[in-house]
């Protein structure tokens, strides 16, 4: 890793992948996960992972169905408090605090930890107020504000030129690909420091899919992303550090190109290669 | 090919020949019903024919004039054991109700006769019919106009002409005069002296609760008598005014000839309106419909609910639906979202949510026993105690009135907005509610933000039920606070305009009252129908209106579709 290439600025329109050497020993880590176990009721779902996700990359987590990546995911903005039963154990850092302490605001958390789900879900409102939404919360009320934000937003969802004509109308109205960036969107006006995407293309055509995909190059430079997918060419194409998880636990991790093209681990190999998953 | 039953029946065409059938059966029944009603009900308003001819009954021939209004066929048996001679080889006769109006001066104002015995049937063009305030309809050959019993204009014989047009006229032009006077006093004796006898009684009462704290201060008690002394000399002008206006409306008079020969004298004050239905034409009648059907709509009701228009019951029922809905809306909302979103999903939810099913099942007079002795008599008797002790022994909220009633109606329908309510949530999409979580939005604002407008349609749906059941309700009202007739509506001009303690007029109790309750049914049936008619319109429009809402917020925040 070279300081030339952390300042390489990435082809998006090619999608070519740069051919440099990434390693996760010169990153700058955002979160820290150590020792988390997870488990619903008595069923143990993960069992004790320990991670670094690297500031301003984007990592992926593979693994086949039921392999808990959407859970890990879903453990770093607390999403799963909500489900009944659920009891988590182990630390999760966030720029070294632990966002499972006692004294963690949840609401604060998830404003600094954004996340778009695998289906489209914006509120049933118009597009300006589906991207105006999170700074409401904030108490943000002051209109110049709110539309320089909603703009910004939109453009970094590469999604402006096409809505900025109807800001007004309902986001229901919109296509699938169009809801799922204006998803996008809606997260990134909050300015979080992570980017959660849960499956973010899976309910997509291939050109929306291309779409995110592109964005979400672009949003690396201002945003750590962690993706869950389970298409393996995408993570392949996206992201720059990968993990593959299988049955609660995590196999490998490591610079997405050395994991597809050598990876360690032998359940790994057979995972990429197609002989399970 | 041969025909198959076990084909035919696995096609499915049988269930959908079954439920086809089942549905235009509903369908038929429905509108049949409303067709009924509605035929029976407005017909009442159309200017039927006066029918004059000669009754034979034995040896003795005389005089009818009136109007059909129904024929039935009687059995012959029936006829025979009444002591009527039928002929040999007659199975049924017919027989004819008529009107005959005039009840002032004939034994009954609606008689059955044999159809056979009604002969020489005319329709004379000259026949009057008056809608008088009291005796009902007369009918009969106007004769002369007086003024102060001196004659104005007379005419003989039942021959249409010029002679006739003017005493008509003249006639017609007093009638106008009498109405505009009856006007005034009804302007006098309802709002001026209604609203002195509002604050006379307000002071009495202050006085009253000065008295009752045992206050000395004698600046106060001045200040009450000087306020009286002026509403009393107020009161004395206007009843100088009324006096007045009910010698001017006394001045005329008029005489006619009824069916038995007779000329009688009635008082032109007494008269509604005068008209000539055999000598009207089709857009004569038309507009005496439109008329008439007005009067339905927007007048008081007179001679014990048979006569005049129903307002006030229409207002009461308006009125206390919409009360229930503003009262039941908040109460079932908040219960639901409590009972799905926040309370702990156990056994005691899921008992709370049986008693509340099975709520919504309880008789509705139940409910009315139940207003009766917890919101009437305990509610009501403590807040007249506390806050009303200088009215007592007279009750203010002591006694059924518009507040009660629709408080109960709102305990009898919250059940299904908080049913409907709950299914409401329990439809928006969890991924919507962790998006707006996901933002950084708490539960409250979740809730509050997104998912309570979108489940509002389902509120709306539960609103629209409860409007459907209450609005029909009549049982548990007739025990917290219908009357027969209420003196003035709930809602008026006085002070504090809205008056929650006074008792009102329903739709459905006066169905009840001038049907089954009332001295004259013959006048009150056509009436039962149209106020019916009325109820069912009523409710219709209530529940269009909340429909409307409902459709309007639907297409707002339409279901995610993916």
């Amino acid at each position: 890793m070279t300081s030339e290439a952390k300042t390489h600025a990435i082809d998006i329109s090619s999608m070519q992948r740069d051919d440099r050497q990434l390693n996760l020993d010169d990153e700058q880590i955002t979160l820290q996960v150590k020792d988390l176990r997870l488990s619903y009721g008595d069923k143990e779902a993960l069992h004790g992972i320990d991670m670094d996700i690297p500031k301003n990359r984007v990592t992926a987590f593979i693994g086949p169905s039921g392999c808990g990546k959407s859970t890990l995911l879903r453990c770093f903005n607390r999403m799963n408090d909500l489900v009944d039963g659920c009891s988590i154990s182990g630390e999760l850092l966030l720029d070294g605090d632990n966002i499972y302490d006692r004294t963690v605001n949840v609401a604060d958390l998830r404003r600094r930890v954004g996340m778009v789900f695998q289906k489209p879900n914006p509120f049933p409102k118009s597009i300006y107020e589906n991207v105006a939404y999170g700074l409401r919360i904030q108490g943000i009320n002051k209109k110049r504000v709110i539309d320089e934000t909603v703009e910004w937003a939109l453009r970094s969802a590469a999604l402006w030129d096409e809505v900025k004509d109807r800001l007004h109308e309902s986001a229901l109205g919109m296509s699938g690909g169009q809801q799922q960036r204006l998803v996008i969107a809606r997260t990134v006006a909050v300015k979080p420091e992570v980017l959660l995407l849960d499956e973010p293309a899976s309910a997509l055509d291939p050109i929306s899919t291309l779409k995110i995909e592109e964005l979400i190059h672009e949003l690396k430079k201002d945003f750590t992303i962690v993706i869950v997918t389970h298409n393996m060419q995408q993570a392949a194409r996206v992201s720059d550090y990968t993990a593959f998880m299988y049955m609660g636990d995590l196999i490998e991790f490591g610079a997405t190109d050395a994991l597809f093209t050598n990876p360690e681990k032998k359940q790994t190999e057979d995972y990429i290669t197609g002989r399970y998953g | 090919m041969r025909y198959s039953v076990s084909e035919w029946t696995k096609s499915g065409s049988p269930w959908v020949w079954l439920n086809a059938g089942a549905v235009a059966i509903s369908v038929i029944m429905v509108v049949g019903l409303l067709g009924l009603i509605a035929v029976r009900g407005l017909a009442h308003f159309w200017p039927a024919d006066v029918m004059q001819a000669t009754y034979t009954q034995g040896d003795q021939s005389r005089r009818i004039m009136g109007e059909l209004v129904q024929q039935e066929m009687v059995p012959a048996e029936q006829l025979r054991g009444a002591g009527i001679q039928v002929p040999e080889g007659v199975e049924a006769m017919r027989r004819d109700l008529l009107k005959v109006g005039n009840r002032d001066h004939l034994p009954a104002d609606f008689v059955w006769a044999m159809d056979s015995r009604i002969t020489d049937r005319t329709h004379p063009e000259m026949i009057m019919v008056a809608e008088r305030l009291e005796w009902g309809n007369f009918y009969g050959y106007l004769r002369e106009v007086r003024e102060d019993g001196q004659t104005v204009a007379r005419h003989e014989g039942y021959e249409k002409n010029d002679d006739y047009m003017n005493v008509w006229q003249e006639f017609q032009r007093r009638i106008e005069r009498v109405l505009e006077i009856r006007e005034q006093i009804l302007e006098i004796e309802k709002h001026k002296i209604g609203s002195i006898n509002y604050e006379l009684e307000r002071l009495r009462l202050k006085e009253r609760s000065l008295e009752l704290e045992q206050s000395t201060d004698a600046d106060a008690y001045a200040e009450i008598e000087a306020r009286r002394a002026e509403l009393d000399a107020d009161y004395e002008v206007l009843q100088q005014d009324l006096i007045d206006l009910y010698t001017r409306i006394n001045r005329d008079s008029f005489t006619a000839e009824i069916a038995d020969g007779r000329e009688v004298e009635v008082d032109v004050a007494k008269v509604v309106r005068a008209f000539l239905p055999n000598n009207m034409g089709t857009g004569d009648k038309l507009m005496h419909y439109a008329a008439k059907l007005w009067e339905f709509l927007s007048d008081e009701p007179r001679e014990a609910n048979t006569e005049g228009g129903i307002f006030p019951a229409i207002f009461g029922t308006v009125m206390m639906v919409i009360l229930m809905s503003v009262l039941v809306t908040p109460f079932g909302v908040i219960a639901a979202v409590y009972l799905r979103e926040y309370a702990k999903q156990g056994f005691i939810t899921r008992l709370i949510r049986i008693a509340v099913n099975n709520l919504a099942g309880v008789p509705s007079i139940v409910y009315g026993v139940f207003g009766l002795g917890f919101f009437v008599y305990f509610l009501g008797g403590t807040i007249d105690d506390l806050f009303f002790p200088e009215a007592k022994p007279a009750p203010t909220f002591g006694t059924g009135g518009l507040m009660w009633a629709s408080i109960t109606l709102a305990l009898l329908t919250v059940p299904v907005v908080i049913v409907a309510t709950e299914e409401g949530l329990a439809r928006i999409p969890r991924s919507v509610r962790e998006g707006s979580l996901a933002l950084g939005a708490t539960k409250f604002e979740t809730l509050v933000k997104v998912v309570l407008p979108m489940a509002s349609p389902a509120m709306m749906t539960g609103v629209i039920l409860a409007i459907a059941r209450a609005a029909g309700e009549v049982a548990p009202l007739m025990l917290v606070g219908v009357v027969k007739l209420a003196p003035s509506l709930p809602l008026d001009g006085n002070y504090p305009f809205l008056h929650l303690d006074q008792k009102f007029m329903h739709l459905g109790f006066h169905i009840y009252d001038v049907g089954f309750q009332s001295p004259n049914v013959e006048a009150a049936r056509p009436l039962v129908y149209a106020t019916a008619f009325l109820l069912v319109v009523v409710i219709a429009l209530l529940n269009f209106s909340a429909i409307a809402i409902r459709n309007h917020l639907r297409e707002k925040y339409k279901a995610l579709e993916m």
